[in-house]
């Protein structure tokens, strides 16, 4: 049985979500078309988009549903990015990254400095800003509010990809000031494929890809029913962060116990993600050892090919050659305590067995 | 037991996976990225490229084996590009695939493999790993044609008691492709990978430039009494009894002497040839020690009787012919089969 602790990849599917989707499957007709069943599907679909719009502190109108959040980030860079210069954080993910951006560094603990932004919006006035409400490899929070309030006062827009925060640590990113956040779908519990970008009102949104004018012209493309039904189920199901957070809470205790090194330790983090330095081991190896022991977690950016790469967001931290040493847990919703002990005593033999090798005894 | 097996994606290494599951291993297939394979790049005839990792996956999943693929690029660009290209600037004619197996395959990777815990590593290679009376022995492959035991001289004994060579047993590649036909695996008829990997087109002036210009750069090409016979386009374009890519006045000459400080060229007559060779970095698969063996001077080459003595970490070759050495090329000593040890040609 594996332990699946690579929850920031993908969450395991809710039964609720699994049900809602199940029904919308044999849900004929498309939300478009004018017939009975053309109608049925649209009220699954509005329906749907009331639960994430309520969820989400939003009006209907303002949820456009998408293919997931690398299509909302794109979304929002090309709809509020255009004519602005656009500022990105130094540990945001592959999708927030367009060229030309200006890249702010972060500090030691992954978080970004007010005056850092301050000054780079005293330089950019009327920017784009993109921030993450919180990191997919360490946990680290951003101060989604501080940084709302500074965007406003430089005339610039703020677009948060909310991706890893929604369903684990969900704030009211609108109300503090953004003009947009991006969520996915099967980052917590909902199924791959359906994602949305969440909007301020007001905030216009020009379509990267037009098609039928499906989404109110913002976003053309016959929506994915199911996914969409999946997602909206997912949303409404509660999250035992409490648990969550003690059974991290021993995890970390027990590594760095064994050595381990913890980026963001002293950051506001999300509750179920912890990323384990294990200095002079590679990153690979440990996932390759844990692995063979039955346990899924992950390392840095896997790229298509499968190959790890060493962690760009620990670099941005200073974290030199130990970016290339480090694994990410992040625990499931359905986390059980036997997760904790099944993984520390995987760990504490890669741990053993990983310094008496030959290689480490110079 | 844990085995893990260094796979290219070509059909000799998934043979080996294949071999391994079947013999009831648990299989940790790894292959190593050696350079980024963005479709510009890739070519046909050369390992690792893009479709590779994805042949190695494929294969690695009809197999049912784990797979994974380490990310090797920065160590092959600087212990095995840059080392090439340092060494032609050198004067040298170095061997990167000797390098490659020597830093990538049976270090770096050998080491990860014993840190995730497997018991052991096998590759593709055409080579025998026979257990003697002193432990484990490396032998020639079968298949003469095949053998890659030249290429493998400098793994250690430690290495090579970690290893396993399940190819080197077998008559040749016809078989081996049957057998990976017979297990399904689509790279059965995939063709093989040649010459240096990282050299597209065969064409390794570019890579030389590109990394030591220098060795790129115009010279002279003289005579032994030092006479100027014409001039050379980059000391990086010759190796020792070279004939090709001389200036007329010195047409039936070959290469004699490559000086990297001067840039010059030394031609000379054909035939003088040297007796003794001075070796460094010698890798001892036996007890070092004075001793008659038979040297291989290239890839392709006979073998010539000779004395070998311990020189330190070198060695110094006495040949009972004289023959061409060639600096930066490898000298390895067989007693039949068997490889007792070699270092690099000074």
């Amino acid at each position: 049985m594996t332990l699946y602790l690579d929850a920031n990849a993908t969450e395991p599917l809710r039964p609720a979500a699994r049900a809602a989707m199940l029904a919308a499957m044999d849900t004929l007709g498309n939300p478009s078309s004018i017939h009975a069943s053309g109608r049925a599907a649209r009220k699954l679909l509005e329906a749907a988009r009331e639960t994430v719009a309520a969820h989400c502190h939003a009006r209907p109108a303002d949820i456009i549903f998408c293919a997931g959040a690398t299509e909302a980030n794109a979304l929002a860079i090309h709809a509020l990015g255009r004519d602005r210069p656009i500022l990105i954080g130094a540990t945001e993910h592959e999708s927030i990254r367009p060229t030309g951006a200006e890249i702010l560094p972060v500090r030691p603990d992954g978080t970004l400095a007010a005056a850092t932004l301050d000054a780079a919006l005293a330089r950019y006035p009327g920017a784009l800003v993109c921030l993450m409400a919180a990191n997919n490899e360490t946990g680290v929070l951003h101060d989604i509010e501080t940084a709302a309030k500074s965007c406003a006062i430089h005339g610039a827009l703020l677009h948060v990809d909310a991706v890893q925060a929604v369903g684990r640590c969900p704030r009211d990113w609108l109300a503090m000031g953004a003009a947009s956040f991006s969520l996915s779908g099967h980052k917590f519990g909902g199924p791959m494929g359906a994602g949305a970008l969440v909007v301020s009102q007001g905030i216009e949104i020009e379509a990267l890809v037009k098609g039928g004018g499906q989404e109110q012209g913002r976003r053309g493309g016959t929506p994915p029913l199911p996914a969409i039904a999946g997602l909206a189920a997912a949303l409404g199901e509660p999250y035992e962060s409490d648990k969550i957070l003690s059974c991290r809470d021993d995890i970390e205790a027990f590594c760095i116990g064994l050595g381990a090194v913890i980026p963001g330790a002293g950051a506001a983090r999300l509750p179920n993600t912890v990323c384990l330095i294990l200095p002079g081991i590679r990153a690979e190896t440990q996932l390759i050892a844990l692995d063979m022991a039955g346990i899924a977690v992950s390392a840095g950016s896997a790229c298509s090919s499968g190959k790890l790469a060493a962690s760009p967001v620990l670099a941005a931290m200073g974290f030199g050659t130990l970016s290339g040493q480090a694994i990410r847990v992040s625990l499931p919703w359905n986390v059980s305590r036997g997760a904790v002990e099944q993984f520390t005593m995987a760990y504490a033999a890669m741990v053993k067995r990983a310094l008496r090798s030959p290689a480490h005894s110079a | 037991m844990k085995i893990a097996v260094a796979m290219s994606g070509g059909v000799d290494s998934s043979v080996v996976a294949g071999l391994m599951a079947r013999a009831g291993h648990e299989v940790i297939g790894i292959t190593l990225q050696l350079y980024d394979s963005s479709p510009t790049t890739a070519r046909k005839g050369a390992c690792c490229a893009g479709q590779d990792i994805y042949d190695a996956k494929r294969v690695a999943d009809r197999l049912g084996i784990a797979h994974y693929v380490v990310d090797a690029e920065a160590r092959f660009r600087g212990s095995v590009i840059s080392a090439f290209a340092d060494a032609y600037a050198a004067g040298e004619t170095p061997v990167p695939c000797i390098a490659c197996n020597q830093h990538l395959k049976f270090g770096d990777l050998l080491d990860m493999a014993r840190d995730f815990g497997a018991e052991a590593m096998a590759t593709g290679h055409y080579v025998q790993r026979l257990e003697g009376p002193g432990g484990a022995e490396l032998h020639q492959a079968v298949d003469a044609n095949r053998d890659q035991s030249w290429f493998l001289f400098a793994t250690t004994q430690a290495q090579l008691e970690f290893c396993r060579f399940p190819l080197g047993a077998y008559a040749s590649k016809t078989e081996v492709r049957a057998v990976a036909a017979e297990m399904g695996l689509a790279v059965a008829e995939k063709s093989d990978s040649q010459d240096i990997c990282f050299v597209p087109s065969g064409s390794y002036a570019g890579i030389v430039a590109n990394f030591r210009p220098d060795a790129m750069a115009p010279g002279d090409v003289v005579a032994e009494d030092g006479r100027i016979l014409g001039q050379h386009q980059g000391i990086a374009r010759y190796t020792i009894g070279q004939a090709k890519r001389l200036p007329d006045a010195a047409a039936h000459m070959v290469v004699k002497k490559i000086e990297p400080g001067t840039r010059r060229i030394v031609v000379g007559p054909r035939g003088t040839q040297s007796r003794e060779i001075r070796l460094r970095d010698v890798n001892w698969l036996v007890e070092p020690g004075e001793l008659r063996a038979a040297a291989k001077l290239r890839a392709r080459d006979s073998l010539h009787p000779a004395r070998i003595m311990p020189d330190g970490t070198g060695a110094i070759l006495t040949l009972d012919e004289p023959a061409l050495a060639a600096p930066g090329q490898a000298a390895v000593f067989y007693s039949g089969t068997r490889i007792l040890g070699g270092g690099f040609i000074i």
